[in-house]
């Protein structure tokens, strides 16, 4: 849970610090990234009319209201995931490319069908987006095994994909009170690098509530911990936030207070 | 929550089952490939054969079971050997 929410942020987040970004919903039947980025009423096209030459690439991309160079490219809601070829999608990332475009985020379906493994096929680097939770856990190390085998890079004998985890929808508390799986048992168990880790807020829900990326929340700690992934995703070193949780004093535990 | 767990904090870690089972359930996966224990039955193959070279078994005699305790996994190999009288 968060690929879609992260896609967004993440997307966003690259486009604010200067990259020509598109983001694309691989989704297909059950798009969502139109309403997270709050392009949903400019839909005209979307990926699979592209994909059968329905309409060109840049009818079917969407400028976002927010960043100047990012752009969306939203998934088909009537058609079903073979509706996405390898040769589809691949000619799709190569026209992306040469649009000059810097970064193309694929935001994944759950799962490990057709849709998620298009999404990956292609990709240099991978986040994947992992809740502090026994399933979710267990999801990412087989993505992270499909992603070893069945990838481009990997079906090629290339360099392999370069994978980061992206731990979201973390409480502080609850790992403090012994409830939930801390980042480091996580990063334990799927040994892969800690690109960052997301809290648990409220202002996802007020974020999608109005079609704006969390990212573009100024000042809370979603929008800090999205921006402090970007940086580290670009090379730069960002201490780890928002981890710790700080115990209220013995008066307020006995007393209640938030 | 009595006012003493409030103030002692006696809790209950669930997280900590939680990754004994993931740190299990990983390696199992990773180990077979994600296909289960498939070994099992090559592994009883070549049982038979070694021991065939000393003792005269027979195969339905070897019992090959992998059993999973609380977090470590036991390979249970049970061999009967021919009746000594007959
Ligand atoms: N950091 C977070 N805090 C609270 N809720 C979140 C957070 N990240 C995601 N969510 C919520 O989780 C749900 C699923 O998120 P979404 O990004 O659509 O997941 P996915 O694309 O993986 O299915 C949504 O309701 C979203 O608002
Ligand atoms: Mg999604």
């Amino acid at each position: 849970m968060g690929k879609t929410t992260t896609s967004a942020a993440f997307a966003s987040g690259l486009a604010l610090r200067g990259f020509k970004t598109a983001v694309i919903d691989f989704d297909v039947g059950l798009r969502n990234l139109d309403l997270i980025m709050g392009c949903e009423r400019r839909v005209v096209y979307d990926f699979v009319n592209v994909i059968n030459g329905e309409a060109r690439l840049n009818q079917a991309l969407i400028k976002d209201k927010h960043c100047e160079n990012l752009f969306v490219l939203p998934a088909s809601q009537t058609r079903d995931k073979e509706a996405l070829t390898e040769e589809g999608v691949e000619a799709v990332i190569r026209e992306l490319e040469h649009m000059g475009f810097d970064y193309v985020v694929c935001d994944s379906p759950a799962g490990i069908e057709r849709g998620a493994i298009m999404a990956l096929t292609f990709a240099d680097e991978a986040i994947v987006t992992t809740n502090p939770e026994v399933s979710s856990v267990r999801d990412s190390d087989r993505i992270l095994g499909i992603l070893q085998s069945k990838s481009r890079r990997a079906a090629e004998g290339r360099e392999p994909v370069k994978e980061h985890l992206l731990l979201t929808r973390y409480s502080p508390k609850r790992v403090d009170d012994g409830e939930m799986l801390s980042y480091k048992d996580v990063q334990e168990l799927l040994r892969v690098p800690l690109i960052g880790v997301i809290p648990e807020s409220e202002s996802v829900l007020h974020a999608s509530n109005q079609g704006t990326p969390a990212i573009h929340l100024k000042g809370t700690d979603v929008s800090e911990a999205y921006t402090d992934v970007v940086s580290r995703f670009l090379g730069e070193d960002r201490p780890l936030r928002f981890v710790n949780y700080d115990k209220p004093g013995l008066i307020k535990r006995l007393f209640g207070g938030k | 929550m009595s006012l003493l767990t409030l103030l002692f904090g006696e809790k209950k870690k669930t997280a900590s089952i939680a990754k004994e089972r993931l740190q299990l359930i990983i390696a199992r996966e990773h180990g077979t490939d994600g296909r289960g224990a498939d070994f099992l039955p090559a592994l009883q193959r070549e049982l038979i054969e070694v021991i065939s070279k000393y003792v005269a078994v027979n195969p339905d005699d070897i019992k090959v079971q992998l059993e999973r305790q609380d977090n470590y996994e036991v390979l249970e190999v049970n061999i009967v050997l021919p009746d000594l009288k007959s």
